[in-house]
């Protein structure tokens, strides 16, 4: 049996069971997704954009159609064992792609945050879901967008109004329970920040359970004009974890964007994180760490599209590989024609470990302005032998020293945080993992 | 303290040291002199454990212990110093967090109980003054920025916190101005005590005014070809060191 011949199995049958389910709403875009998905298929490995990354490999191997169709039930109830210790924030969580209302608790006032089942907002909030729901994310263009714009059955709306500078974080939990079967989720996020406005995101997922997940995740992020999001990932799902996340964020003029993807453990995790800068004045950073072992495979790819003058992206990814892991980094940067002045930055810096992990990194700058000022560099190496050495003459063990070493690469990137309990959060499992301390 | 007997070193494929026999006492400073290429810093890396040199002869003895046996950590945890002539800027790791994990670790090494953050922090400030480093250089990233002098300062800042048995300066002269000069050899000769040694390496006599040597050793072509006590530094600061290549050539 080749291998085309089971990928189209799984994907006719994954159309089938489409057609076989009674959605509650949304029919349209979903028609229009699923046949964007027929079209596209599962990625293969002629695939440009995943070429390095064998997710359909994975997906036919662990997962069935049946898992694609279900919404697995789950009986996980408690959530204590995944929080972040101590955080004070408003707690959002998903079990198995669906939101949990029940596990969830909201602490800032409703005028200033409100949080809603897609459901409810697509009947309560129709002006705003039309202006934005399905729009920022492109089905046309990946299979997995779309197939989760056809399949999402629980999503939220996350809105914070104009002028809030809301206090409280938002600490979205993703849980999957994979006690009792394999669980594939498709996980639907709309958030608008309005005008003004500023919050702190944060996102983690844990899986409950050894059986293979994969969770699909969709997030379209609306930063409206002067407000500000700081964004925070932090994938460290040891197991059988797959994940394919798209993060498409709209910035309006006079807004700032910080987003920080730090990627510790699963299987293979896919990120793409996408951002249209479509405004003037606005500051954006994006930092990602990834430190990755065993066998993980960690791929990054990022889209920033300058579309607008006088604006500013900065971009900077580090990643550490040991054992067989493998890393992937693309990052592509567009600066259209009218996007005079624009200052867009891209970084991407690499260490091996070992002489088994790779990373494939690429940058990709496409500018047709011509009044600019853009910049890209990858670097992949080895530890700094002369710093080694000169920890070493003091009287350092080489393990306590090459972790000293590892522990200040990773370290630029948490120094960027400017959520303390986030970042400490972050700088104790960098630290853990880096074994820093032994 | 330590005796070098007939040591024999080569780097990619180059035999640099051909020889050396050297016995340094506690209480005792030797200068190292000699031209560009005599090996003089080959013998400051091979002390400290460097991979790249190769030893392919003879034997080193620190305290008794064979000390090419030894990683470099467990050397510096023995009590071997060694200032850089080139010290590396390491960004991410400050100079605070890189001192109290050293000596901590060559704490543990030799049983002592580790230093808690208030008694790190007093030592430090007391070898901060001898030195004249500024506090806040301490808390930016190892030699990051840091001038020539500072760099130089900050090893022999460094070695006051480490109170090694065995001090070895490579070239620590070098690129210094007079006033750094002074401010470093002030430092070295206050940590000179009856209890250590110290191996100076240098080219120029000019340190050896302020850190005054008990024996002077001219290296030529991996060998010590003349030793004396600390006139034969003026001798060469007068005749050069072709004086010594044609004494060489004629013995």
């Amino acid at each position: 049996m080749n291998e085309t011949f089971t990928q189209t199995d799984l994907k006719s049958e994954i159309i089938q069971a489409f057609r076989q389910f009674k959605f509650p709403t949304s029919q349209v875009s979903r028609n229009e997704a699923i046949s964007h998905f027929e079209k596209l298929a599962f990625p293969g490995n002629k695939n440009e954009e995943y070429r390095f990354t064998p997710i359909t490999r994975s997906l036919e191997k662990n997962f069935s159609s049946a898992d694609f169709a279900t919404t697995r039930p789950s009986f996980l109830t408690q959530t204590d064992d995944y929080r972040i210790p101590g955080y004070e924030c408003n707690f959002i969580v998903f079990v198995n792609g669906a939101y949990n209302k029940e596990l969830s608790v909201i602490i800032s006032p409703d005028d200033q945050l409100v949080i809603k089942p897609l459901l409810t907002a697509i009947v309560e909030d129709s002006g705003i879901i039309n202006r934005y729901f399905t729009k920022l994310v492109d089905s046309s263009t990946d299979a997995f967008a779309a197939l989760n714009t056809a399949f999402w059955q629980s999503g939220i709306f996350i809105h914070i109004p104009k002028n809030i500078h809301l206090e409280k974080p938002v600490f979205i939990l993703h849980l999957h329970d994979a006690t009792l079967k394999t669980v594939v989720s498709q996980t639907r996020v709309l958030a608008v920040v309005g005008d003004n406005s500023e919050v702190t995101v944060v996102e983690k997922f844990n899986t409950s359970g050894s059986h293979p997940v994969f969770n699909s995740v969709v997030e379209e992020i609306v930063v409206q004009e002067n407000a500000a999001l700081h964004y925070h990932k932090i994938q460290n799902d040891a197991g059988h974890f797959f994940q394919v996340t798209h993060t498409r964020i709209h910035q309006s003029s006079g807004s700032r964007v910080n987003t920080f993807t730090v990627m510790l453990d699963g299987q293979l995790v896919r990120n793409n994180l996408s951002i249209t800068i479509d405004g003037e004045r606005c500051e954006s950073h994006f930092y990602g760490l990834y430190l990755l072992h065993k066998n993980t495979l960690g791929d990054n790819h990022t889209v920033v599209d300058h579309t607008k003058p006088n604006s500013f992206s900065n971009e900077l990814y580090k990643g550490i590989m040991d054992g067989q892991s493998r890393g992937v980094f693309n990052g592509k940067i567009y600066v259209r024609p009218q996007a005079q002045k624009t200052n867009a930055f891209q970084s991407n810096r690499n260490i091996l470990l070992s002489d088994t992990s790779t990373i494939n990194t690429k940058p990709q700058l496409e500018i047709w302005a011509d009044d600019v000022k853009c910049s890209h560099g990858c670097t992949t190496g080895q530890l700094d032998e002369e710093a080694l050495f000169y920890l070493q003459s003091r009287g350092i063990s080489k393990h306590r020293a090459r972790a000293l070493l590892l522990y200040a690469f990773a370290g630029e990137i948490l120094g960027a945080i400017q959520d303390q309990a986030v970042k400490n959060y972050f700088d104790t499992l960098v630290s853990e993992r880096l074994q820093k301390n032994i | 303290m330590l005796t070098i007997k007939n040591l024999q070193a080569k780097v990619e494929d180059k035999q640099i040291l051909n020889g050396i026999t050297l016995a340094v006492n506690a209480g005792e400073v030797h200068a190292i002199m000699g031209p560009n290429g005599s090996g003089k810093s080959t013998l400051a890396s091979v002390l400290a454990g460097r991979e790249d040199f190769e030893v392919t002869g003879g034997e080193i003895d620190f305290l008794g212990k064979d000390l090419l046996r030894l990683e470099p950590e467990d050397r510096a945890r023995e009590g071997i110093f060694m200032a850089f002539q080139y010290p590396v800027e390491i960004p991410g790791v400050s100079t605070v967090n890189f001192m109290k994990t050293a000596i901590n670790q060559v704490r543990q090494y030799r049983g002592l109980p580790l230093l808690d953050a208030v008694s790190f922090l007093n030592l430090m400030k007391e070898k901060m003054k001898l030195m004249e480093i500024d506090q806040s250089l301490l808390n930016r990233s190892l030699n990051q920025g840091f001038s020539g002098g500072e760099k130089k300062r900050n090893e022999i800042f460094q070695m006051a916190m480490m109170e090694p048995k065995l001090a070895i300066l490579d070239e620590t002269d070098s690129g210094l101005d007079i006033d750094a000069l002074r401010v470093v050899a002030n430092g070295v000769n206050t940590l000179r005590s009856k209890n250590n040694a110290m191996i100076v390496v240098t080219h120029y006599q000019r340190l050896l005014d302020y850190v005054v040597p008990d024996f002077v050793h001219v290296l030529y072509k991996g060998k010590i070809v003349k030793s004396g006590g600390k006139e034969l530094a003026y001798e060469l600061e007068a005749k050069g060191y072709d004086w010594i290549k044609t004494d060489v050539a004629v013995v």
